[in-house]
């Protein structure tokens, strides 16, 4: 979703990218290979450079459905034999789909990565998707959307908090889709999204792990190297056109405290040297949601005992725009409208106070220290490369975005509070708590589950 | 097909064989704490954990609720710093204060930079929120009033309202089955908290696992400051016997959610059972393994019915539960509760077969590596080999005692532990 935690928009930022081996195959797939020697594991990451912000109307979630029916088989694999031959060898897999693109990865012994690769290369050609498959996959999804969205009231207002933020712009719809596109997709739908966007010359894979980069880029011509480059789709650009005042809304669901979201338009990062305003907004972030001492917690939670939890979210990194988030929980007693009060409050005073270099050296520090953590994660080093090269940046910019982000100026954080907190780009929802004994049938994603 | 596995078995073992284990230190500490170290100098960095037998089940029948406080108002105030001060301090030198808490083991984490400015200023902040905490009455109001209003919205989650009626009808009246209510919330004093601490977090109960930039004369200094202070007290206090046997119950409790939440289960094992391996080794078999289990190729991959169906073993102190869950829509809900227990059925009566074990062998052996490739993971066996006793040589042992398990010992040991006819069983969201 896109409430990332301050954290991992700070570690995203991060990186020092020394030991970092790239080579691009001649159909098109870049293979990038970061060596790591701690340990005798590895792992491969496929990313497809494509998510569901590349969906058309009236598919919505195919991109996701697809990361499913990816483990149904192919012509010489069939349907699970992926899962178990990864399994037999000791390995660890699975899959993701955000808005920006869709990936696969596998965690195994080194010994084991020509297997995996042999596997991968196969799905991302001879994909073969059965009326069958598709038929039980396409349920599994559905309870996935029960699960994940319809029953939890915080995911349904912040879908559709997302649907109010974006009016224009693809991010308006969930990943997972909306329920009555999922109850109308068919396979052919699948087969299309499998045909557009599946081609090496629209992924990257990311090799990390206790390996020999030129052995690898040798293994990945070998089994990928045969994959003819595709004729990929062209991509037509996304906008979402400057919002032109206040938006507000109500959702109702089963619960018992009010929940409270404020999405203020905000930009991402493209030209790393240049732009300084998604910097600003990371620190931003920091100073006010860093640490249990930030200013939202100390001040809403610990002080003034007006929220329960009270957070802020950025993410400086995506294909689209993003939105810079505040949230929080009204203290027992305490109303939405006292929490929002206290929440303007404090954005106020860093509009017109500023923040301290004490602080700044703060979110600096935390941020240096999560450089060094980093390396425990090789899985982490490998997602880190593949969302940038996914969404359009290079592993190359990570090290010049650490030395920005450092680089920060209390004046940037404060000119930057002042230009995108303005009312005019805000979207605010609050979750009306509904009592558990009414059928609730109207908060329930529309009663739109009634096959 | 199935034929080209077989090659890649002896493959992989062959690899394994050589695979090292890091080697841990274990020493008392003069504090009489037990120490657990993993020395490493790849990363500037060093991981920390202190464990006390101080779970939610170590509570008072009549003060259920004062474990968790105790735990995580630890850092809520000391001597000379607020719990802003700790927060920003910490924040200044870039570590991370964690923690974790269960039935069994509450603990405090630390994760920090090894360069000496920054690693001293964070452990001397540790070592006072473990021997120091004051447990200030304003922040135990606060926290009260919170915690509260969370009960209160848990109270509306079906995850939550399965696993608190599970838990009872599991455990009946152990204390593995206890679930804070509001009014157990309502009564707890900054005395029960003073009272829990000085009884549970003595040094003589004290695990400390060490992992990273240090040498040994470091770490055993660093064991020594963060334990030297700790109350003084007798060995970890005994908990009661959780009773094996229960009978079949079935709760079905209305919830507006499209879903069913179903919980099916009953007491499992000890971490000290002697079944231990063959119970895991079946249970990855059953519903343990990802995507590659029975129940999920039963109920998810051949029909569709959940996005999410698993077992497991929580293996404790004492027997901890065995639970089977999923989530389905509710119109479906009594199908696949009728699926899910002919699979627990047959598993239990039919045991498994060579073919799935030879498969769960080489996932779990095979994957071994996996399972201590970062310092993180490393500091989490140490934690648990210490607090639960396991010989020292558990990691160096523990693809040899899979490799053990066989197709007999796994159907015994399911058909002694196992009844699916005394099954526990809570529906939330019931089919109306």
């Amino acid at each position: 979703m896109r409430f990332y935690s301050l954290l991992l928009c700070l570690l995203l930022a991060s990186a020092a990218q020394a030991e970092v081996f790239e080579k691009t195959l001649s159909n098109g797939l870049k293979v990038i290979v970061k060596e790591d020697h701690r340990a005798p594991t590895v792992v491969q990451q496929i990313w497809y450079h494509a998510g569901s912000m590349d969906e058309k109307t009236g598919t919505t979630g195919v991109a996701h459905l697809l990361e499913h029916m990816m483990f149904k088989g192919t012509k010489s694999v069939p349907a699970g034999e992926f899962s178990r031959r990864i399994a037999a060898a000791g390995g660890r897999e699975n899959a993701f789909t955000s808005y920006d693109y869709t990936a696969y990865f596998q965690q195994l012994h080194k010994s084991q990565l020509p297997l995996a690769m042999k596997l991968e290369a196969d799905r991302m050609h001879n994909l073969d998707i059965s009326q069958e498959e598709f038929g039980k996959e396409i349920k599994v999804v559905m309870e996935e959307r029960r699960w994940r969205t319809d029953d939890d009231a915080h995911a349904l207002m912040e879908e559709r908090m997302m649907a109010t933020a974006y009016q224009e712009h693809p991010y308006h719809n969930p990943v997972i889709g909306w329920m009555n596109d999922l109850e109308h997709m068919t396979a052919a739908d699948a087969r299309d999204w499998y045909k557009s966007w599946y081609e090496p010359d629209n992924a990257t894979l990311v090799i990390a792990g206790d390996v020999d980069a030129k052995a690898v880029f040798a293994l990945a011509q070998r089994y990928y190297g045969g994959i003819p480059a595709g004729k990929r789709l062209q991509r037509k650009p996304s906008g979402e056109q400057p919002q032109l005042g206040i938006k507000r809304i109500t959702v109702k669901a089963p619960a018992e405290l009010p929940y409270f979201i404020m999405a203020y338009q905000a930009p991402t990062l493209h030209d790393v040297e240049k732009d300084w305003k998604p910097y600003a907004l990371s620190v931003l972030a920091g100073v006010l949601d860093g640490n249990e001492s930030a200013r939202l917690n100390k001040a809403l939670v610990r002080e003034q005992q007006i929220a329960i939890s009270v957070g802020a979210g950025y993410d400086s990194t995506a294909r689209g725009p993003s939105l810079f988030t505040l949230d929080g929980t009204p203290a027992t007693g305490k109303t939405v409208a006292e929490l929002e009060a206290a929440i303007r409050a404090q954005l106020q005073a860093v509009v017109r106070d500023g923040v301290s270099e004490e602080e700044l050296k703060r979110v600096r520090a935390q941020v240096t220290a999560a450089e060094v953590y980093k390396l425990d994660s090789v899985f982490y080093q490998a997602m880190q490369i593949g969302q940038m090269e996914s969404i359009g940046m290079s592993y190359r910019d990570i090290p010049v975005m650490l030395k920005k982000l450092q680089a920060v100026t209390a004046q940037q954080v404060q000119d930057v509070a002042r230009d995108i907190l303005q009312d005019d780009h805000l979207t605010v929802a609050v979750l009306d708590p509904q009592p558990l004994t009414d059928k609730n049938k109207q908060a329930k994603g529309g009663a739109a589950h009634a096959h | 097909m199935r034929t080209k596995l077989i090659p890649m078995i002896a493959l992989c073992c062959l690899s394994f064989s050589a695979f090292a284990t890091p080697h841990i230190q274990h020493w008392q500490s003069a504090s009489g704490a037990q120490v657990y170290f993993v020395e490493d100098h790849d990363l500037p960095m060093l991981d920390v954990a202190v464990s006390f037998p101080a779970g939610n089940a170590y509570d008072d029948a009549n003060k259920i609720g004062v474990a968790g406080f105790t735990h995580s108002l630890l850092d809520s105030g000391v001597q000379g710093l607020s719990e802003d001060d700790i927060a920003r301090k910490m924040a200044d030198t870039g570590a991370q204060l964690g923690g974790s808490f269960d039935t069994d083991r509450a603990s405090i984490s630390l994760r920090t930079l090894s360069s000496a400015a920054e690693r001293d200023a964070a452990l001397d902040i540790l070592a006072r929120v473990l021997q120091q905490p004051l447990f200030p009455e304003a922040v135990l109001a606060r926290e009260k009033t919170s915690m509260i209003a969370g009960l209160k919205e848990a109270e509306t989650k079906p995850e939550y309202l399965s696993g608190k009626a599970f838990g009872k009808a599991v455990f009946g009246t152990h204390p593995y089955g206890w679930q804070e209510e509001v009014s157990d919330v309502e009564k707890i004093q900054r005395a029960d908290l003073e009272n829990f601490y000085r009884t549970h977090y003595s040094a003589k109960a004290a695990v400390v696992a060490l992992m990273g930039d240090m040498t040994r004369q470091q770490a055993e200094a660093i064991a020594q400051q963060l334990t030297a202070n700790l109350p003084q007290g007798g060995a970890a206090v005994l908990l009661p016997q959780v009773n094996r046997k229960i009978s079949a119950s079935e709760q079905r409790i209305a919830h507006p959610a499209s879903q069913s939440h179903i919980l099916i289960g009953a007491p499992g094992i000890a971490r000290n059972d002697p079944d231990y391996f063959p119970l895991y080794v079946g249970n990855y078999i059953l519903g343990g393994g990802g995507f590659v289990s029975r129940l999920m190729d039963e109920v998810r991959e051949k029909r569709g019915m959940a996005y999410s169906v698993y077992s497991y073993f929580m293996p404790m102190q004492q027997p901890g539960a065995f639970q089977i869950g999923l989530q389905t829509k509710k119109e479906q809900a009594d199908e696949a509760l009728k699926l899910v227990r002919e699979i627990l059925a047959t598993f239990v009566e039919k045991g498994v077969t060579e073919k799935e074990l030879i498969a769960a062998k080489q996932n779990i052996i095979g994957g071994f590596p996996l399972r201590i490739d970062s310092n993180k993971k490393i500091l989490d066996y140490l934690s648990v080999i210490g607090f639960y006793q396991l010989p020292l040589t558990y990691l160096d042992d523990f693809t040899a005692q899979v490799d053990k398990v066989t197709t007999k010992q796994i159907r015994d040991a399911f058909k002694r532990r196992i009844d699916p006819d005394a099954m526990a069983t809570v529906i939330v969201g019931a089919p109306e």
